[in-house]
């Protein structure tokens, strides 16, 4: 027990008590998961059609955030303590080669993973949609940029992006980003310098952040806490479409477990959701659409199996839970003997594309960024330590002023080694067998690593930084992006969806998540898997 | 360097005030994830764990501002009404609260068993000995722990945190904007004054 509230639990068993968590009656569609996959869905279907969302996790209450970032400051509470994940209904296995934190990678509740996300959001590359073709490895996918195009305009109007067109490298777009980029920061500055003497282009972000007041959100008041918590919810998070949905009169029932889809032999009858006071429910509809991200999307429709489909629902191809990927990150940091103004903020305002398109057989896309958030911040510093009083501070002093570092993202290839199957001998709170990672990675992303490396390091150098760290293949990890498990394709052996993000088996069934991706590129996912869902709901609309 | 009373209103917007929050928070070794109803029997206030009387309100805030001139670098001036009024905002019905009233009394205690009286009349030498005695300056904090990791938690950290998210908290390490301070989108552009 710690920051609780006696009070605020008795609230919180009254809203279990008190919501009514029934099926509702001819509904038109079924969105399983509330993170932003399953809001947008939602929003864009809600004015005319009947909208049904199921959640697994809890609505939040916004009057809470503030104690969610204690939570992320206090050194006695872990990253997934901030949005209560963990325990029975989280449980996991990990069997890969490469463990896999699973729950700092994911949030449930509404709203999901945004919640606790970082708010950076990309376009993918053209050549990301056509690796096989133009880079010499991986599939290509079914669908290319231009058939995105106009949805990710859109999708970076729902979101609200803040950026500029200053970056050479992006693909081509026609419309300036809704708001403005963020201005460089202080760091970026002494970074700029020691770019023009290497030949390297800085260029903005795209940020899923307020720099100005947007869609009667606060812009950004400088919390710097924005991963795991934005307490002025000036970042982006679904609950914004969700509220909106319902608003538009969609239905949104929070702690909703899906426990499997019950179906036909090609089409989804119902959701069988579990509810807090241990009834199982059925939701029907014309409709379903899958968005419980990258993770708990195969998940369920491998509990979803039956005699038709033994393997899984809309497994035909076998390719369900299969290629499993990530993002990898790879870093350089070290200190100057100048102060570097770190921790004002929790985003970065510049980064480095110029290398994505270098991407070949060898080398996979990367991207390069310059941290505003390098080293130590000084009030978690603070609350850990054996001195206080002027000792402490002299301490806080030393640590912290001088830091700088760069980060990158590069790709993952998919494999089918890589992949998220059941752990036949442990099971979740409801009795379900629970998820297993089996990530491996392979020697093209490690090599790319190396090469994001040499360039930090002869940014760093450039600089005059004493290099104090490298997050090099041994010492890098996953960005918590969970892609490729239902991957699409045009050849229904050889996926899960087709272009439309409609399962090949089932007619009235598609996936909203980067559970789609065929390959991931190097970006951020969830620009994509926002435009996606969007381009969904048009699907659905038109074939209701 | 002067605490002020913008100070104070900064720290509490920073970790909240605690009252009217609904984190039921559930132990760490049953993970969350479980229903909420469970929740809040974990949320059962602390004092009583503790096995003794709560202290009354008074003398948390004078036992917290003798620590504070302790765990406060001397640098700073204005510590009372900064940790008075920081304490206006958490000292309320909250099990948190609680907490730091259950530690707060114990603290005491041991204060009066080993020094021969309360923390706030100690001298400043013997209020720094005494939380070491206990075992403070080592631990970690521990809203569950041991008497040293919870004055750890309801104390000595509730104190820095409260400080070091402040605006001249901040200051005193050269970040203005400290994290968990909203202060604004000017400051990361700056270079240094
Ligand atoms: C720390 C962190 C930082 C990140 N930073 C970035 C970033 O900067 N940029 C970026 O693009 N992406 C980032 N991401 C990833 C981003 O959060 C995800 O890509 C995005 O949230 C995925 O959206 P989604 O709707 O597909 O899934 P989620 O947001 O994960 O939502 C899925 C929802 O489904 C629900 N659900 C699951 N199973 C069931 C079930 N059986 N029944 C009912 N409901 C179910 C869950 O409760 C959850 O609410 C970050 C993620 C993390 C964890
Ligand atoms: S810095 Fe991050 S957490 Fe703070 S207001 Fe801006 S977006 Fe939110």
């Amino acid at each position: 027990m710690s920051a609780g509230d006696a009070r605020g639990g008795e609230t919180e068993r009254a809203a279990v008590r008190d919501v009514d968590r029934s099926a509702v009656e001819n509904a038109d569609v079924c969105v399983v998961g509330a993170g932003p996959a399953g809001a947008l869905v939602a929003d864009r279907l809600a004015a005319d059609r009947e909208v049904v969302v199921l959640d697994a996790g809890p609505r939040f209450d916004p009057e809470d955030r503030l104690a969610r970032q204690e939570r992320a400051i206090r050194p006695s509470r872990d990253r997934p303590d901030v949005w209560d994940v963990g325990g029975d209904r989280d449980a996991h296995a990990n069997s890969g080669e490469w463990f896999y934190p699973l729950n700092h990678a994911r949030v449930k509740g509404i709203g999901g993973s945004t919640l606790h996300w970082q708010g950076m959001v990309m376009r993918l590359h053209e050549d990301d949609f056509a690796s096989g073709t133009e880079r010499g490895v991986g599939p290509d996918w079914p669908i290319d940029y231009a058939d995105l195009r106009p949805y990710y305009a859109e999708a970076e109007r729902e979101l609200g992006v803040a950026g500029a067109s200053d970056n050479p490298y992006a693909p081509p777009r026609e419309e300036p980003h809704p708001m403005p980029a963020f201005e460089p920061s202080h760091s970026d500055s002494l970074f700029a310098e020691a770019c023009e003497e290497l030949g390297l282009d800085m260029h903005s972000v795209p940020n899923a952040r307020n720099s100005e007041p947007y869609d009667g959100r606060s812009p950004c008041v400088g919390y710097g806490t924005c991963q795991p918590v934005c307490p002025a919810g000036a970042k982006y998070d679904a609950t914004v479409h969700v509220e909106r949905a319902e608003e538009k009169g969609a239905t949104v029932i929070d702690r909703a477990p899906v426990q499997r889809l019950e179906h036909d032999a090609d089409r989804v009858t119902a959701a069988v959701y579990a509810t807090p006071d241990g009834e199982e429910r059925r939701q029907t509809a014309d409709a379903f659409v899958v968005a419980c991200g990258g993770v708990e999307t195969p998940r369920l429709l491998l509990l979803s199996e039956s005699e038709a489909y033994p393997d899984g629902l809309a497994n035909s191809s076998g390719a369900v839970g299969k290629f499993f990927m990530d993002h990898l990150f790879a870093g350089v940091g070290g200190t100057l003997d100048e102060p570097t103004r770190q921790n004002h903020v929790g985003f970065y305002t510049s980064a480095c594309d110029q290398f994505y398109d270098e991407a070949d057989e060898e080398v996979g896309p990367f991207k390069l960024e310059f941290l505003n958030y390098a080293g130590p911040s000084p009030v978690e510093e603070a609350l850990t330590g054996d001195d206080w009083g002027d000792d402490l501070l002299e301490r806080l002093r030393d640590g912290y002023g001088t830091h700088v570092a760069m980060g990158g993202l590069v790709e993952q290839l998919p494999r089918s080694d890589s992949y998220i199957g059941l752990d036949p001998d442990r099971t979740d709170d409801r009795g379900n067998p629970v998820p297993e990672v089996h990530w491996n990675v392979g020697d093209r992303a490690l090599r790319t690593i190396e090469r994001a490396n040499e360039i930090q390091r002869a940014v760093l150098e450039e600089l005059g930084a004493e290099i104090e760290w490298v997050a090099g293949p041994d010492a890098t990890g996953p960005a918590y992006h969970h892609m490729g498990t239902t991957r699409m394709s045009a050849d229904p052996d050889a996926g899960v969806v087709d272009a439309d993000c409609r399962t090949h088996d089932l007619d009235n069934c598609w996936i909203a998540s980067s559970s789609v991706f065929p390959t991931g590129g190097a970006m951020n996912p969830t620009l994509t898997i926002a435009a996606l869902a969007l381009r969904v709901a048009d699907d659905v609309r038109e074939r209701l | 360097m002067e605490l002020t009373r913008r100070d104070a209103t900064a720290a509490l917007a920073a970790v909240g005030a605690t009252g009217g929050i609904a984190l039921a928070a559930r132990r760490e070794a049953d993970g969350p994830g479980a229903e909420s109803g469970e929740a809040d029997r974990d949320g059962a206030d602390p004092g009583t764990e503790a096995g003794g009387a709560l202290s009354d309100d008074d003398t948390v805030r004078a036992a917290m501002i003798a620590v504070a001139t302790v765990v406060y670098p001397e640098e700073v001036e204005g510590v009372e009404g900064f940790v008075d009024e920081f304490l206006d905002g958490r000292l309320d019905g909250s099990a948190h609260a609680s907490g730091v009233r259950a530690a707060v009394g114990e603290l005491d205690g041991a204060a009066r068993s080993w020094h021969g009286a309360p923390v706030a009349e100690l001298p400043e030498s013997d209020r720094d000995r005494l939380l070491r005695e206990v075992g403070a300056d080592t631990a970690d904090e521990n809203p569950d722990g041991t008497l040293a990791e919870r004055v750890r938690y309801y104390v000595v950290n509730e104190l820095l945190l409260a400080l070091y998210a402040s605006p001249t908290g901040g200051e005193l390490v050269g970040l203005e904007n400290p994290q968990g301070h909203p202060g604004g989108t000017e400051s990361y552009r700056r270079g240094p004054r």
